[in-house]
């Protein structure tokens, strides 16, 4: 059983939750996500570890709405227990001193971004980060993103804060002006994948962080397994980042629609079971 | 060896066993008919999860009882991986003494109510047994015993908690909840290690959880083990990766003084085709999980399952028997079995062939996939199939599979599981640069000791065997066990 000690909406549909976990909490370096399972008849989702305090013992999750776990998991309130916890899972980023670092993030992938945009600071690099959201409300993260980058660059689709367009055209902006090493990005698929088009034109080299459906989490039923570079790799162990040009995102956007149909009825059921 | 066959002997000359076998002609014995446990409807199991066999009554196990002669030479114990003393708890059975059947069980055998359901019988102990040797006949059915034997002794409410020697204070880790894992922990538990098991996923057990289904092994039996294993004084810690959530150095700073790795042989193949990732394509694993382990067939459950109309499943193991008849019970309305070889090569246990086929299996032998096709959504709708034949044996004595030239065709699938094989698990060995593996992936270790190229960490089951089976498991704990305690034993002691 694994404690909510604090919870905080950044959205209506997004919100922290900070829970006990401190063998997780002191393992856990960025890139790595963990496995939960809220009760008895839960289902095993991946999430990935947005931070972490060693001395509390916590681990800091960011939750979107988008379905039936997702949704119970914010019903849930300070003082509520997630029944399994298991983790840190996947490879850690590989971070090092390599120079000028952007950072694309979107939706709540801005949330597991920001360890890496911290780990990439105190590396030595500069950092530049691109945050981008549908509108002004559902940017998250920003002050602590500030903290960390040299520079941040808002993109929302509506324009209500910072400039109006896509994701991309604040990299491109950035990329044009001045020499990027390396690109780091996460999101929701599409974006991801528009990200990785991006930089392919300027050939630099960019890692993309995953997001697929998983059970385990330990490499044991391939239901995380993407195509990278023609090859079928497990994004649990051998992921959750890798070469983003290499990736097949059509099929990684196919694969994430596989129970589609299932996840939309038993929303639907909860929905009608919470009125 | 030779001390043992002396033991046997001992044993065999005990004043009950004697009189036993005066009490009946061999003959008499040897004229009976073997009996088999009843088993539900095939149309009827084939749309629910209960378990399919159903035990023998007390009247059928003590005329199985009957047909052992209690072999002066019981070749039937080496054909036993355990080397379960078969005679001896056989003829407890004849003497009505159930509960004491299961003590013998007990004495080399730490889960006898699953083995009697899982094991390959028919490869070992009844392979070896004096009826299928010299008679030609069937064998005495020396798993249905052990199953009557346990099961007896479960529902009596009488489970003996196994004696456990006084607490030395000595902590030791068991990596893996498996039957390995379990078997272990049985055993350096009751010498007097303060004992833990680590373990990965929400649910102790292993492979007899997530993989075996419940219709073959339910849920239950593993958990009323597991509970006297707690009442002993294990402790169980699941939700825990080690390598991960701690590494075995970290382990060691807590103070653990030696390891048991029992972490299984859990990543499994796919065949490297094209269009193996569409939707509607999975390993056995990920479906016998969502189905067993998350319990996804049940609505009230949060975790989804595709319910095939059509599906296929490639392979002709164990896992693939249980993937195929789980699609029944999901409500195919066709569910094949597609493999490479003939029905006589197949590695599943022979009993679930059987059932499989009186269940409506269909089964295409002799044919491999070599593609897959999808509707726009992704989905997989069509499977690309050719025909095989046999020829020569290869290594592993089977005869080797020979594609024949322009024989393929199509078959409409909506759901294909992939079911042919697993690799050992990478977590531990990539967080141990100096453990020796083989090229296979699995630890090498000593075949006695069970020791790795690491002291203090020993190993067994299918992460040193691969893809092998839950007896062999056990037995390997259980030697690892005693190979521990000889290591800390001489460490403590120098
Ligand atoms: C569907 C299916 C049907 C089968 N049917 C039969 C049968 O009828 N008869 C038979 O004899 N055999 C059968 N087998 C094979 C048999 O189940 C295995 O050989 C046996 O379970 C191996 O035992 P094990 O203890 O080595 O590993 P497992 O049972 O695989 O257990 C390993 C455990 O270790 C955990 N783990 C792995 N890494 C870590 C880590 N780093 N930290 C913590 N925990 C970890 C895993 O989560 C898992 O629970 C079947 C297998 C399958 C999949
Ligand atoms: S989630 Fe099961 S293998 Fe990755």
């Amino acid at each position: 059983m694994n404690k909510i000690v604090e919870k905080e909406f950044f959205s209506e549909n997004v919100a922290k939750l900070v829970i006990e976990a401190p063998e997780i909490a002191k393992s856990r370096k960025p890139g790595h996500f963990v496995i939960i399972r809220i009760d008895e008849r839960g289902e095993r989702i991946p999430l990935t570890i947005a931070g972490s305090d060693i001395e509390k013992g916590t681990i800091t999750l960011v939750i979107q709405k988008v379905g039936v776990t997702s949704a119970k998991l914010l019903a849930l309130n300070e003082g509520d227990a997630i029944r399994d916890v298991v983790g840190p899972l996947g490879k850690a980023t590989h971070i090092e001193n390599i120079g000028t670092v952007l950072c694309a993030g979107g939706g709540v992938g801005v949330a597991p971004l920001l360890p890496i945009v911290e780990g990439f600071k105190k590396a030595g690099n500069r950092v530049i980060t691109v945050l981008a959201a549908r509108t002004k409300d559902l940017i998250i993260l920003e002050d602590q993103m500030r903290e960390f980058s040299d520079e941040v660059i808002l993109m929302t689709d509506d324009g209500s804060s910072g400039r109006k367009g896509l994701v991309t055209a604040g990299m491109e902006e950035v990329i044009k002006r001045e020499k990027v090493d390396m690109c780091m990005t996460i999101g929701p698929a599409i974006m991801m994948k528009f990200a990785a088009l991006t930089t392919k034109k300027y050939n630099i080299p960019t890692e993309a962080s995953l997001n697929t459906i998983m059970v385990d989490g330990t490499g044991m039923c391939g239901a995380c397994r993407v195509s990278v570079g023609g090859k079928t790799k497990f994004v649990c162990v051998d992921g959750p980042e890798f070469d983003a040009h290499e990736v097949n995102f059509e099929e990684m956007m196919s694969r994430l629609g596989g129970y589609k149909e299932l996840e939309a009825k038993a929303y639907e059921k909860y929905l009608k079971n919470a009125e | 060896m030779e001390n043992i066959k002396e033991y046997l002997k001992a044993e065999r000359n005990q004043e009950w066993r004697a009189e036993l076998r005066k009490s009946m002609k061999a003959k008499e014995r040897t004229g009976r008919e073997r009996n088999d446990m009843l088993e539900r409807d095939p149309n009827v199991r084939n749309k629910n999860i209960d378990e399919v066999n159903l035990g023998l009554t007390e009247e059928l196990a003590l005329a199985d009882a009957r047909r052992c002669i209690d072999c002066a030479n019981p070749t039937c114990i080496t054909g036993c991986p355990v080397g379960i003393n078969i005679p001896k708890f056989i003829k407890k059975i004849e003497t009505g003494d159930y509960l004491g059947a299961a003590v013998v069980l007990k004495e080399t055998n730490a889960l006898p109510a699953v083995c009697g359901r899982v094991c390959p019988q028919e490869k070992q102990c009844e392979n070896n047994c004096f009826y299928t040797i010299s008679l030609k006949k069937p064998a005495v059915a020396i798993g249905n015993l052990e199953r009557f034997a346990a099961d007896y002794e479960r529902n009596s409410g009488q489970m003996a908690i196994p004696e456990v020697a006084a607490p030395n204070g000595i902590k030791v880790g068991v990596i893996g909840s498996g039957p390995a894992g379990l078997s272990a922990a049985g055993d350096l538990c009751k010498l007097g290690y303060d004992v833990t098991v680590f373990e990965a996923l929400h649910e102790i057990g292993g492979v007899l959880k997530y993989g075996i289904p419940e219709f073959r092994l339910p849920n239950e039996i593993v958990d009323v083990e597991i509970e006297v294993m707690r009442k002993m004084g294990i402790k169980f810690k699941t939700n825990f990766l080690v390598g991960r959530t701690a590494t075995i150095d970290e382990l060691k700073e807590q103070g653990y003084e030696a390891f048991f790795v029992g972490s299984g042989a859990g990543l499994p193949r796919f065949m490297n085709i094209p269009g193996e990732n569409y939707n509607g394509i999975l390993s056995s694993n990920e479906y016998l999980t969502r189905v067993n382990l998350m319990n996804a067939a049940n609505p009230d459950f949060d975790t989804p399952v595709l319910k095939g109309k059509n599906v296929a499943v490639i392979g002709g193991g164990n896992t693939a028997m249980d993937s195929v008849r789980t699609a029944k019970r999901l409500g195919a309305e066709r569910s094949v079995i597609v493999y490479r070889r003939s029905l006589v090569e197949m590695p599943a246990r022979v009993e679930e062939v059987k059932h499989a086929q009186e269940e409506g299996i269909e089964f295409m032998n002799l044919h491999n996939p070599v593609e897959y096709f999808a509707d726009e959504n992704g989905r997989v709708n069509k499977m690309r199939i050719q025909k095989m034949e046999l020829g020569e044996p290869d290594a592993s004595g089977r005869r080797r599979p020979i594609v024949i030239p322009n024989s393929e065709f199509d078959i409409e699938v909506d759901t294909v599981v992939v079911s042919v094989g697993v690799s050992p698990n990478p977590l531990i060995p990539a967080s141990l640069p100096n453990l020796k593996m083989t090229d296979w992936g699995t630890i090498v270790v000593d075949q006695d000791t069970m020791q790795s190229s690491i002291p203090e960490l020993f190993a067994g089951g299918d992460i040193v065997r691969g893809g092998a089976t839950v007896i062999l498991a056990m037995g390997d704990g259980r030697k690892a066990a005693a190979g521990m305690h000889k290591y800390i034993q001489e460490k403590i002691n120098k």
